[in-house]
Formats: structure tokens, sequence, C-alpha cells
């Protein structure tokens, strides 16, 4: 029999972040595509409202993301932060990049397996060759590529200029239409350059991973397989983990918590000694808010891919870890009320380790950036996630009413992961929470994110997954 | 006074989700004809 008084701990070798900025793909966001479809005078206006690079490295939200600052040093920052851009910002963090529009079109290049892009030679030579790591795309001139959208291929553009045609992979299969492929492979080419990062950064060979999951939230598969999935091995093939398979693992935006679990279930049972979890962007959600945006006059804040990485084997002393022996997961019979699910993922998980809501030193929520979210009248997700649990704690007399603000500060944080679904969800802090163990500022931290499973309408049920992660100080 | 009013009830995912409104509403006398949670994220 296990003993159950020990804690069981996975260690987290490293975690890599990545944000891929491109403004030229805003428009095939799912929200621009119906809008600018419906009101084509309405994509000037977008046009105006991009931002190029620079300003998209220079935000601060993108700085925390990638770990030049803390989430904690986001508050004492001038608002809003679109328009008080950081002085000296750099696209390399601690602990991840940003990827500009240019490498992003050479690396999906890269990684075509089925000549679906061809780009303009001149451009791509001037502007993309330099990030070719592998093989080069299909080039051709501008006339065959204008010729190939004429003919229905998607058009890419850079800077509003026509530089590229991606083709549908059927004629009749919904599935495999332009817009859903460049959406499965703009995550795959994501997931893989953050893989890559992390496996750099940790100076691990690629061979030496044994597993991939991938909790991206595209649906890979044609008309008999709609989401038959596996990315998570057209991944490892990409970045040359040829010794690992792989899976996915899907649960809307809680999808990253239980692919942690998944992993480190993996190690646990000594199934395999290096598992990768990994998620790419999410193309669909590019220029979700896009019209709050432009009606508030701001730029266009949801212009970047978010994707991580992440290295899990058995905990070493010392070692940033995932706690096995405190997962929680939302079930069926609990209610989809804030309350219940702050008592599923938080409260009860704590219990049963003898801890109450005020011995975490810090939660991770989903950490949506409110400068986002609050124009359109989302509200900000992330306080309204703290303000449950801390209301929790003043039920259960763990804290008076009065304090509850101080909870929100003390144990809290500021959104600023873009409205990636499953990146902000809880995952983005993972890296921020392994430092700050490593530095003793905090004991432990809990990652809770949820899922809204009604959205694909099989059930009227929300979901989520939560876990602590401290350090391995056996 | 509620009796044959028509309710549209459009929760939400991190506030009142939508089965949880409608339930109240059908409580108090309501007719809600259409219920939905939404997730504005």
């Amino acid at each position: 029999m296990p003993d159950r008084t020990k804690p069981v701990r996975v260690g987290i070798e490293g975690i890599s972040y990545s944000l891929t900025h491109v403004p030229d793909l805003v428009r095939y966001g799912s929200k621009p595509l119906r809008e600018l479809r419906a009101q084509p005078a309405l994509r000037p206006q977008l046009t105006k409202h991009l931002r190029d690079f620079r300003a998209a490295t220079a935000y601060a939200p993108h700085q925390v993301y990638i770990g030049n600052i803390g989430p904690e040093q986001l508050s004492d920052l001038a608002t809003p932060w679109y328009e008080n851009l950081i002085d000296g910002a750099t696209g390399e963090g601690r602990f991840g990049d940003l990827v500009d529009q240019d490498k992003f079109y050479a690396q999906l290049g890269c990684a075509d397996r089925f000549e679906l892009v061809k780009f303009d030679e001149k451009w791509f030579r001037e502007c993309a060759a330099r990030h070719s790591t592998a093989r080069l795309p299909r080039l051709g001139s501008p006339a065959e590529i204008e010729t190939r959208c004429a003919k229905g291929a998607l058009p890419l553009y850079s800077a509003e200029k026509l530089i590229g045609a991606f083709e549908q992979g059927h004629d009749e299969d919904a599935n495999l239409v332009a817009e859903v492929l460049l959406e499965n492979l703009a995550t795959k080419v994501t997931a893989a350059h953050s893989l890559r990062s992390v496996l750099n950064a940790l100076k691990i060979n690629p061979g030496e991973i044994e597993y991939v999951i991938s909790c991206s939230e595209e649906a890979v598969g044609d008309r008999y397989n709609r989401g038959g999935g596996n990315l998570a091995k057209a991944i490892a093939e990409d970045v040359g983990c040829e010794n690992a398979s792989g899976s996915d693992t899907k649960a809307f935006c809680a999808g990253p918590m239980y692919a942690m679990v998944h992993g480190a279930s993996l190690i646990q049972a000594g199934i395999a000694k290096k598992v990768a979890v990994v998620a790419g962007g999410s193309l669909a959600k590019l220029g979700m808010k896009f019209e709050s945006h432009l009606k508030k006059n701001m730029p266009v804040l949801e212009d970047v891919l978010g994707s991580f990485a992440a290295i899990l084997t058995a905990a070493k002393p010392g070692q940033p870890s995932v706690r096995l022996d405190s997962v929680a997961f939302h079930p069926v019979r609990a209610g989809a009320s804030p309350q219940a699910m702050a008592e599923s993922l938080a409260e009860r998980p704590l219990a049963r380790l003898g801890l109450t809501l005020t011995d975490v030193d810090r939660y991770a929520v989903e950490l949506h950036n409110p400068e986002i979210t609050v124009p359109s009248g989302s509200g900000d997700v992330p306080r309204t996630n703290y303000l449950t649990l801390a209301a929790l704690a003043v039920m259960r007399g763990q804290i008076a009413k009065s304090q509850m603000q101080d909870f929100v500060r003390a144990r809290g944080m500021l959104g600023y992961a873009p409205t990636q679904g499953h990146i902000p969800s809880a995952i983005v802090y993972l890296g921020h929470a392994m430092e700050s163990l490593r530095a003793g500022k905090i004991r432990q931290a809990l990652l809770i994110a949820k899922g809204s499973l009604f959205l694909g309408r099989m059930t009227q049920l929300s979901d989520g997954c939560s876990f602590l992660v401290d350090r391995n100080d056996v | 006074m509620q009796k044959g009013k028509k309710i549209i009830a459009i929760g939400e995912r991190d506030g009142v989700p939508g089965p949880v409104i409608a339930e109240c509403l059908e409580a108090a006398g309501y007719e809600v004809v259409f219920q939905v949670t939404e997730c504005f994220v």
C-alpha cells in the first residue's frame, strides 16, 4: 500500500513560453473573419489598430509572460499598459520569447508536410529565409501566388502585402479547408517552437523525450475523424523527438492542467522518464474582442499566439514539483456555480492535505489580461475568481470580510495572459511559480483552471482541475 | 405579476450560470423560454 501521509511529487525540469506576434493573421481569427465578411469596410479600421512587433514586445503583460517582469510588479506600472510601453524591452525573456511574423511564416513553411503553403520567393528570401531551420517551403512568383488565391487559396499577408497562399487539403472536406489547416499548422509550429526552446534551455537532447502530450485547442482530423488528434506526435516529429510518441489531452481551457496531471502520472507510474507537455496557440481566438478595441480606439491586443512547453521528470531534491496527492477534479455532481468550483478545486483538496485557503501563498487562476477583457464588458476574470476564493475563506471563518481585498492582493495577481483560452488558465504562472519557489519567496502555489464544456453543446456542465506546486524538500 | 412574463436567461461561466438563473426565475413564476451559459474569454 502506498504511504498516503507522504507527499507524492513529480519534478518540473523547466517550462518555456512563447508569444508569436501575427498581426496579419488577426483577420483570420473567428470573430474578425465573420465580421469582415459581413462588413468589409471594417478592414481598414482593423489594420489601422494593429500593433507592430516593437509595441507587442514592449507591452508589459507580454514582458511578464516571458519572464522579464514579475506579475507582482504589474500593479506598479502605469496604465493603460498599451500606452506605457516598457523602455528597452527585449523579445528574449528569462523563460520565454516573442516571435515575429516573418519568423512564424518561415516556421510554417518548414513544418508544412503537405505542400499547403507557397510563398512569394523574393519576399521569402529577403524576410523569412534566414529563419528557416529545415527545408525551404515552396516558393513562387507574385503572379503565381495571386493565381492560387484567385482559385480559392487563403491569402497570407505581411504588412498588407500579399506574400503567400495557403491551400485546402481536400476539395470536399470541410475539416481540411485552408482556414482549418492554417489554424492547425499554426498550433503545431507555435507548440514546436516552445518545445525546442525548453529543450535548448535545459540542454536536453530531443531523443530523450519519451512522451509528448499536447493540450492545444485545435481539432485535427478529416471528415471521418473530426478532432481525431494526436497533434502531439506531429509536434514531436517536428522537434526531432524521434523516440517519443504522444497523445492529446482536451478539456477546453482546463486541458493544460489535465495534461500536466497525466504527464506526471506517467512519470510516477514509471511508464516514461521524461515527458513533454505542450500547447500551441489558438488562431481562432485572434481578435476575439477587436470590435470593442476599435470602439475604444485601442490597439487590437489579441494579436499573439500563446504557447508553452514543460518537461516533467522524477522529482529531484529541491526541485519545483507537481504534488500529485493534491490533484483535484471537478466532479459531475459538484454544480457549476463559482462557489461549487472553488470548493471542489481549492477548499477540499487543501483540506485533504491538512491545509486551509489561507495556507496557500499564491493562487493562479485564469489569468486573462483585464486590459483585453474589460473594454468588451467581459470583466476582470482573475479578480472575480480571486474574490470568490476570498469570499469562501470568509464563509469558512478563515479571514474577516474586511480582509478580502488583502487576501486578493497577497495571494493573487493581475492577469497578464492573452485571451488564448488554455494558455491563461493557470499554467501561464508556472514559470514564475518555479522561480519564486526556488528563491523561497513562496512555499507553494495552487494552480486552478476551469473549462467551459457547455460551449460544445454536449453538456451544460463546466469543468475544472487543480494541483499544488511546491519544492521537493524531502 | 410574474405570470406569463417570458425570460431569456444568459449566464456567465465566471459569474452565475444560465441554469441557476433559470431555476430562480422559474421558482419566482417567470417562464424561461431560453437559457444559456456563455464563456466570454
